[in-house]
């Protein structure tokens, strides 16, 4: 069980470490999900594999020690978070940066990127917060 | 009683409160809450500071739970000295921000102070698994305040850090699940105790979990191949929140000083001194990489961002030493570092608001509207952060120098500290002299409207506490040495639990 255990880490951190040298922002971020899922099965091991033991400790008997599993549940919510936030962040960037590239420049022939030049990507960003502002100023002022 | 919890629990209790929808048009509200919460942060550290230094460590079991089960905090005098430092900044920061900047985003005051919940949290804990929670409540509200505002460079910075973090964590969770593996425990002292006794099999495990969390620490400290995020998101997030960020990289060396001076330090056996030497060389190579960045900057706020680099590199070398004298010099140089690193943005951000569009780029300029008072403000800054007498930042380096001389490593240690001070001379002349005389034209009009008495005041302030850390330079090196020998002799599970030591 061990070596099963070991090689689905294994691979998946391959897995994880390829996507997350891409370029793409969504792959990076997928790649960190999946690196995060490695890293809690990593921790869930450290308390030792046993099969049909009892969760906390009984009588006489060997048991399974219960703090990697609370150690992991608390790593899984603080990862669903921060993956959320990284997945925010990327649409964001994607929005300002006009690319969805990590470093923010477009590659030449990426078909995802913005089809216009730089500057005017700006100035529409630009526009359509000057005039979102507008609106809610205008609408608290009446 | 409660006094190591308030520090985390009244930043908590104020960010909920600032969250409820009724303060969300009430922006004044939102700002006297916040500075009160802060004052009362600044008087508990205080209190928590005397008390210790009086009466020794206290601990605090939450829920009662007893170690080494339940989570401990514990407040020592460095962790006291390090809450301390931390709401002195954060209460200047804060001021200067309601100066104008917590109105370009919304929930300034709120992540301001779960950022401060994070940070205080991170000094007070006794456990591992509890410090990587503590972490990743302040990266998160740091990833917020660090867009605040917003804007392309911005976003761009942003997207950098928060992904480089993100696999950061990781490697802290792997870290720790090899920790535990090894030591069966993640309690702080509990580990120390049991370091010198580990069986055979178990020291390869925590030597790889010791150099991991190592380089955990080193990316959140900027430690050399890991130091190429600060420099641009420090100088292009929001000026407040830059200064605030100054006390970001110490958690880093704090938490080296917490696990790896105390778990893996002198003697613990086969554990003992783990990769002190690679450290000493990656600090040494950081002052200079960071002494290089500050020749070559471009913008004042890239070139306090370098200096932040080098005065990280100086204490790593600190760390590296490892003496009491050592950790004692780090702690005073810390306190220097974080509130002067933090005064210069806030003057780097009334330089910002003077100049219209030259902002802080060093080219030719139209004049300043308050030439007299921003120069004052500078030239103390810059002579405490080169290290130049009378200043904060000139104790700080003697008293590393010293350490140096008492543990042996005076010949590497002096020439780098030294050199680096002079290139830091070179570029903040270089800096002045571009910003202040070369001018032309007259004074920006907006620069009126721009800079308010809250900014003057705040960074007044900010940039007066290094006359405190001169004036009261006696007491606070005698606290340093307490601190860093309280810290060497290590609170064991029996003192936590209301034992004897």
């Amino acid at each position: 069980m061990e070596l099963i255990y070991a090689v689905t880490v294994g691979v998946m951190v391959t897995c994880s470490v390829f996507l997350m040298l891409r370029g793409h922002t969504f792959a990076v971020v997928i790649g960190l999900t999946l690196m995060s899922y490695a890293v809690n099965l990593f921790l869930f091991a450290s308390g030792g594999l046993a099969l049909h033991e009892p969760a906390i400790l009984a009588d006489g008997a060997e048991y399974s020690d219960p703090l990697p599993q609370a150690l992991v549940l608390t790593a899984i919510v603080i990862g669903f978070a921060m993956t959320a936030f990284a997945l925010i962040l990327a649409i964001r960037a994607r929005a300002d940066l006009g690319n969805d590239q990590v470093d923010g420049r477009a590659l030449p022939g990426d078909s995802l990127a913005n089809k216009e030049p730089q500057g005017k990507v700006r100035q529409s960003t630009v526009k359509s917060t000057a005039s979102n502002t507008a609106k809610n100023s205008g609408g608290k002022t009446r | 009683m409660h006094l190591p919890a308030l520090p985390v629990l009244l930043p908590f209790f104020a960010a909920i409160l600032i969250l409820y929808p009724w303060f969300n048009k009430r922006l004044h509200l939102q700002r006297l809450v916040a500075q009160f919460a802060l004052l009362m942060l600044v008087a508990v550290s205080m209190l928590t500071l005397f008390k210790t230094l009086a009466e020794g460590p206290m601990g605090y079991a939450m829920g009662d739970w007893e170690a080494p089960f339940g989570i401990y905090l514990l407040a020592d005098p460095l962790a006291a000295f390090m809450l301390v430092v931390t709401s002195v900044l954060a209460l200047c920061t804060h001021l200067f921000a309601c100066g104008g900047e917590d109105k370009t985003g919304r929930f300034f005051h709120p992540l301001f102070m779960f950022q401060l919940m994070g940070l205080n949290g991170a000094f007070l804990t006794a456990d591992a698994f509890n410090l990587f929670v503590f972490f990743e409540i302040l990266l998160i509200a740091s990833y917020s305040l660090l867009i605040h505002g917003g804007g392309r460079e911005r976003t761009r910075a942003a997207q950098h850090y928060v992904l480089y973090n993100l696999i950061g964590s990781a490697f802290f969770l792997i870290a720790l699940a090899l920790l535990y593996r090894a030591f069966g425990t993640l309690n702080i002292p509990d580990m120390a105790s049991r370091a010198t006794t580990l069986p055979e099999e178990s020291i390869p495990l925590a030597q790889a979990g010791g150099l991991l969390l190592m380089v955990v620490f080193g990316v959140k400290a900027a430690l050399l191949p890991l130091h190429f995020w600060l420099p641009r998101t420090y100088s292009t997030t929001s000026v407040p929140v830059a200064a605030l960020f100054a006390v970001m990289t110490k958690v880093g060396v704090y938490s080296l000083w917490r696990i790896h001076s105390v778990v893996f330090g002198h003697d613990s056996g086969e554990l003992s001194d783990l990769g002190v030497v690679p450290l000493a060389w990656l600090s040494g190579l950081t002052v200079v990489a960071g002494a290089i960045g500050a020749l070559a900057s471009q913008t004042l706020r890239w070139l306090i961002a370098n200096l932040i680099v080098i005065s990280v590199g100086t204490l790593l070398m600190t760390v590296a030493m490892g003496t009491t004298q050592s950790v004692a010099a780090g702690l005073y140089y810390t306190l220097h570092s974080t509130l002067m690193s933090g005064a210069f943005f806030l003057v780097a951000g009334l330089i910002l608001m003077q100049r219209g569009q030259a902002e802080d780029r060093f080219v030719r300029s139209r004049p300043f509207l308050y030439p007299v008072f921003t120069g004052v403000l500078f030239a103390v800054t810059a002579m405490a952060m080169i290290g130049l007498p009378p200043f904060s930042g000139f104790l700080g380096k003697v008293f590393i120098l010293q350490a140096a001389v008492d543990s042996g490593d005076a010949i590497w240690v002096w020439p780098l500290v030294l050199i680096s001070s002079l290139a830091a001379l070179i570029a903040l002349s270089r800096a002045g002299t571009t910003l202040f005389w070369r001018t032309q034209g007259s004074v920006v009009p907006e620069a009126k409207e721009k800079v308010s008495n809250v900014h003057i005041a705040a960074s007044g302030l900010l940039v007066a506490t290094t006359l405190v850390l001169v004036i009261g330079g006696g007491p606070l090196t005698e606290w340093s040495l307490r601190a860093a020998q309280d810290l060497h002799t290590g609170v064991t599970l029996n003192y936590l639990n209301g034992g004897q030591p």
